[in-house]
Parts: structure tokens; sequence; C-alpha cells
């Protein structure tokens, strides 16, 4: 089952801003699907589309199979949407921010008590019901739009920037959150800036550029396409020059640093004996940048050419 | 469309915004008790002294009736337009927007939550008028039937102002420039049978004087004006308002990009 089906969206805003030039689009149920790319690269526009916030220009939009031309309710009935901006009645009170979005979905009633209840202590909220939501910290805005957004149990739901702005501890407690909820069956959309988020929690990736789908791949299979990785070795000792090693490049850096250059026919085995026959020793490894970053800024930069 | 659905999300825009009008009481309802006050004070009690009987009652309880009708009026308009306004200003708006509800439930919730502010208002300010005034209702079912039927049309009119609305100036134009002069002139305070004909044939064609005068007949059992020809007016403005408001919600104007 499709959870989203998009064919040639497109959209040209009045002042003649061409924001999507004819994207597709197809994410499976139970998915947790990156959607990123550059700012003003359409992405906020397309989700702007898919929850009715922007009238599309053409092409066609399904929610678990109801088209938003011709079942827009039922479309509207399965997603849940956390923005990029705050969006909150800053003069409401937490409780009644979720309430309200709970009778907009038809949830009154003792059901609806009990979802506010469930989805505030979800986001650690509860204790704050009573506070208007003007009170909140930026961290604690961004949780009380995702349990507003969950509050009728959406089969799909889609976060635009949720973590941006909000300290690590936050972030971190907002991924397990989100695992949990894919994990029970809700199919994740997620648009970030941080490309280590879209790494560690998304198995589908698509990047949109210039209005342009330019991949759209499983994680996996994006991140095996990297040509070249660099790795910043610490060494036990200052070496005096870069050492030579055969299929790398290699540049020293101080404080006991060597940056090596990775290319796609070597492997860190490779690398590991050549240093061990030079008798330096590595005490710690790690990734000179995130490697989907690497990624993205080569097909941005390269419009989706082969890496 | 989903009935229940609907009847539960109507009911909770018409919760939410009684919430807000609770709220801020000290803008919504203090201001218009405390104006109406003066009205029957400085109108009603010192000048209307001087100016003796109106279509034979005294002017204290002539102008209680257009005074209640008015402040019902500029309350429905105002609540609708600055509640539907703050909301798009806001972006909340867009917790609306995204639910499955239709937009029949979003501006029928809108309507009832301004005519309840305007109703609110209206007892309040009655009330105060039964302090300065006897008043006996000579016709319930008119007097009802034609306030609310006044307050769902200027609390749709105020949805439109809000949905075409950009800055906060374009939300009071309407009621200073339009409204405001239309209610003065709309017989509030004196009969139009003192005006020459050209001027009370100019004043037939002011919608809120069918309302003042049909109000003021429900109460006093005097009017200006035909019972008949005032729910006719209020009747086809409420076509016609609701189908406008439901055309720029279905279009997006000023919501949807």
């Amino acid at each position: 089952m499709k959870a989203l089906s998009i064919k040639n969206l497109t959209k040209t805003y009045a002042n003649g801003n061409q924001a999507l030039k004819g994207i597709d689009l197809s994410v499976e149920a139970g998915d947790f699907y990156a959607l990123l790319g550059p700012n003003g690269a359409g992405k906020t526009t397309a989700i702007g589309i898919i929850s009715s916030l922007v009238n599309k220009s053409g092409g066609e939009v399904e929610i678990f199979g109801h088209n938003i031309d011709t079942e827009l309710e039922a479309a509207k009935a399965c997603i849940g949407i956390v923005p990029q901006e705050v969006n909150l009645n800053l003069w409401e009170t937490v409780g009644n921010t979720v309430a309200n979005q709970a009778g907009y979905y038809g949830i009154g009633g003792k059901l609806g008590k009990e979802r506010v209840e469930k989805y505030l202590r979800a986001l650690r909220l509860w204790d704050r019901r009573g506070d208007i939501a003007r009170s909140l910290s930026g961290g604690m805005k961004r949780r009380l739009m995702i349990a507003r957004a969950l509050v009728h149990e959406p089969k799909l739901l889609i976060l635009d920037e949720p973590t941006a702005g909000v300290d690590i501890e936050i972030r971190r407690s907002m991924w397990d959150f989100l695992t949990d909820i894919n994990e029970a069956g809700t199919t994740i959309i997620l648009t970030t800036h941080y490309l280590e988020e879209a790494e560690s929690l998304c198995r589908h990736i698509a990047i949109i550029d210039e209005g342009t789908i330019i991949e759209d791949a499983r994680m996996s299979t994006v991140l095996r396409k990297l040509q070249r990785e660099v790795f910043v070795l610490s060494l036990a000792e200052q070496l005096r020059e870069a050492p030579t090693l055969d299929g790398f490049k290699t540049r020293l850096r101080e404080d006991c640093e060597l940056e090596v250059e990775k290319g796609p026919e070597s492997s860190l085995n490779d690398l590991f004996r050549q240093l061990n026959g030079l008798g330096i020793t590595v005490v710690s490894l790690r990734n000179k940048a995130n490697r989907l970053e690497e990624m993205f800024m080569h097909l941005v930069e390269n419009k989706g050419a082969d890496a | 469309m989903n009935l229940r659905l609907n009847l539960v999300a109507v009911k909770t825009i018409i919760r939410k915004e009684m919430v807000r009008v609770l709220r801020i009481w000290v803008q919504t309802i203090v201001p218009p008790a405390i104006t109406m006050t003066l009205y029957f004070i400085i109108f009603g009690n010192l000048i209307g002294r001087r100016i003796g009987v109106m279509d034979g009652y005294d002017y204290m309880q002539y102008i209680a009736p257009g005074l209640i009708m008015m402040s019902v009026i500029t309350n429905s308009y105002g609540n609708v337009v600055s509640s539907f306004f703050g909301a798009k200003f806001g972006r909340h708006v867009e917790e609306m927007l995204v639910a499955p509800m239709s937009n029949a439930t979003i501006i029928i919730g809108h309507v009832a939550g301004g005519v309840l502010r305007g109703l609110l208002v209206g007892l309040l300010v009655t009330i105060i008028a039964l302090f300065f005034t006897r008043l006996q209702v000579a016709h319930p079912f008119i007097t009802i039937s034609i306030v609310l039927l006044s307050s769902i049309v200027f609390s749709l009119a105020g949805f439109i102002n809000a949905v075409f609305a950009k800055k906060f100036d374009d939300i009071s134009i309407i009621p200073t420039f339009v409204l405001t002069p239309l209610t003065y002139l709309g017989g509030v305070f004196y009969s139009i049978s003192m005006l020459p004909e050209f001027w009370q044939n100019v004043s037939k064609a002011n919608p809120i004087l069918y309302m003042v005068n049909a109000f003021r007949y429900g109460i006093l059992g005097t009017s200006d004006i035909g019972i008949t020809h005032a729910y006719v007016i209020l009747l086809a403005f409420i076509v016609v308002l609701f189908t406008g408001c439901m055309i720029l919600m279905r279009r997006g104007v000023g919501i949807r990009e």
C-alpha cells in the first residue's frame, strides 16, 4: 500500500516562481522517509500541497489511495502535520491546543480527553497542560506541535524540520519517540537540515533541488554511491610529514591528527595494514563529515550526476 | 461529508471562540458595556429629557432597542473578524485547514461564536438599559429572530472581512468607515420620519435601518419600515454572504497560497 503517491506535481506561485517542476514521489506505508533539499528547493511547498495548505498548479496527489482532488476530507484524515514554523495559538493553553485539534478531527468527549492525556504525557507536556503555549520553551513548542499532529493518530505523519533549534538532548528524545511510533506502524516523512538525523532515522531518501527530484532511493543505496570518504585519524604521536599510502590521499593535521581520503576501490583493512607497516598507531577514527552530508552536497552541486 | 465529525468540529470551534471571548473579557465584554452606559446617560438621560417624546415613547425608551442592536451588530462583526484574522496572522488557522472538517463547518463555527458574543453583549446592554428605562417586549418572536438574524449577517460579513484582510489595519477599515456610519444613520437615535422625503428614501437603502427598526418593533411595537421587508433583506443577506464565504474558502482566498 502506498502511503503517498505524487505524480507530476507542479506549483507556480503568483509571482511566477516555479517551486515544483513536475515531481514524482512514492512512499510505502510504514516507511521512514527523508525529503531533503537546500533552502528554497520546494520541500515545504510539496508538504503544503500534500496537507492542502497550498493549492497545486498541476499533477496528482494520493494519500493512502485518497486523491486530494476528489476525496480531500478522507485524505486529510490520514495526515498529521508538524510544520516548519511554529503555528500555535500562543494564547491557548497546551491542553486546549491538543483538545481543539482532536475536536477538528471529530474526536470529542471521553476519547478526546484520553488522547490529549496520552500524547501530552508521551511528549512530556502533561504537567504544562494548563499553561499557555507562549510560556513554553522552543523545544516544548515543537513537542506540542508533534502532540497536536498525533492526537487523531494519523497513518502518515509529516514533519517539516521538527528539530530545528532544539537542543541535542531533546532532539535525541524526539528521535526515539519518532522511531517508536514508526515501529508501531505510522509512516513518517521527515524534512531536516540535520543530515545525521536523516541518516540515522530514515530508510528511504529523496533529494529535491530547484523543484526537481534529483535522487529517490533507499538510504543504503544512496550511501553506497558515495565515491569518496574522508576520515580523520587520531594518532598516538605527531608525525613530521604525511605518510605515503598506496590507494589513499593523506594530509597531516595538527594535534596528532591525520586526514585520509579513501576511494571506492580501497578498504579500511588496506589502510590499517599499511599504517601498521609504518609503525603508526591509530588511537581513534572518525568521519570528517557526515556521509549523507557529503553525498547530499555532491548531488546538489552536480544536479543528480552519478557520484 | 461525515456529519458526526463536523458536529464535533463545530462544537469545538464554538467552545474555542467562547474561551477566547471570556479570556479577553476586558476587551470583549467591558468596553461595549461602558460605551452603552455612557450613551444611556448622555443621549438618553441628559439630552433625552430635552428631546421629549419620539413616536410616542420617551427618548430613552426609543433609543434603547437601537443601542442594543448596535452593540449586537458591532460585537458579532468584531468577534469574527478579529478571531479569524488573528488565526490567519498567527498561522494557527492551519490547525483547522488541515483537518477533515468541511469549509461550512469552519464558517458556521465562527459565525456561531460571533452570534454568541453579540447576544452576550446584547443581553448585558439590555440589563444596563433596564437601569435607565422600562422595556416591555411587544413581540418576543420578532425580537429574538431579528436579533439572531442580524447577528448572523454581521458575523458572516466579519468573516469575509477577515478572509480579505492582510494586516491589522484592514480589519478596522470596514467597522470604522462603513459599519459605524451606517449604524448611526440607521435610525438608532431618530425616526427617519423626521427627515425630508429625499433623505428618507436614501435611508431606506441602509440595511441596518431595517434591522434596528424591526428590533424596535419587536420591543416597542413601533417601526419606520415594514417588518416583512426586514426579514426578506436579512435572509437575502445571509444567503448571499454565506455563499460568498463558501466560495472564498473553496478558492482559498487569503488562506491558501
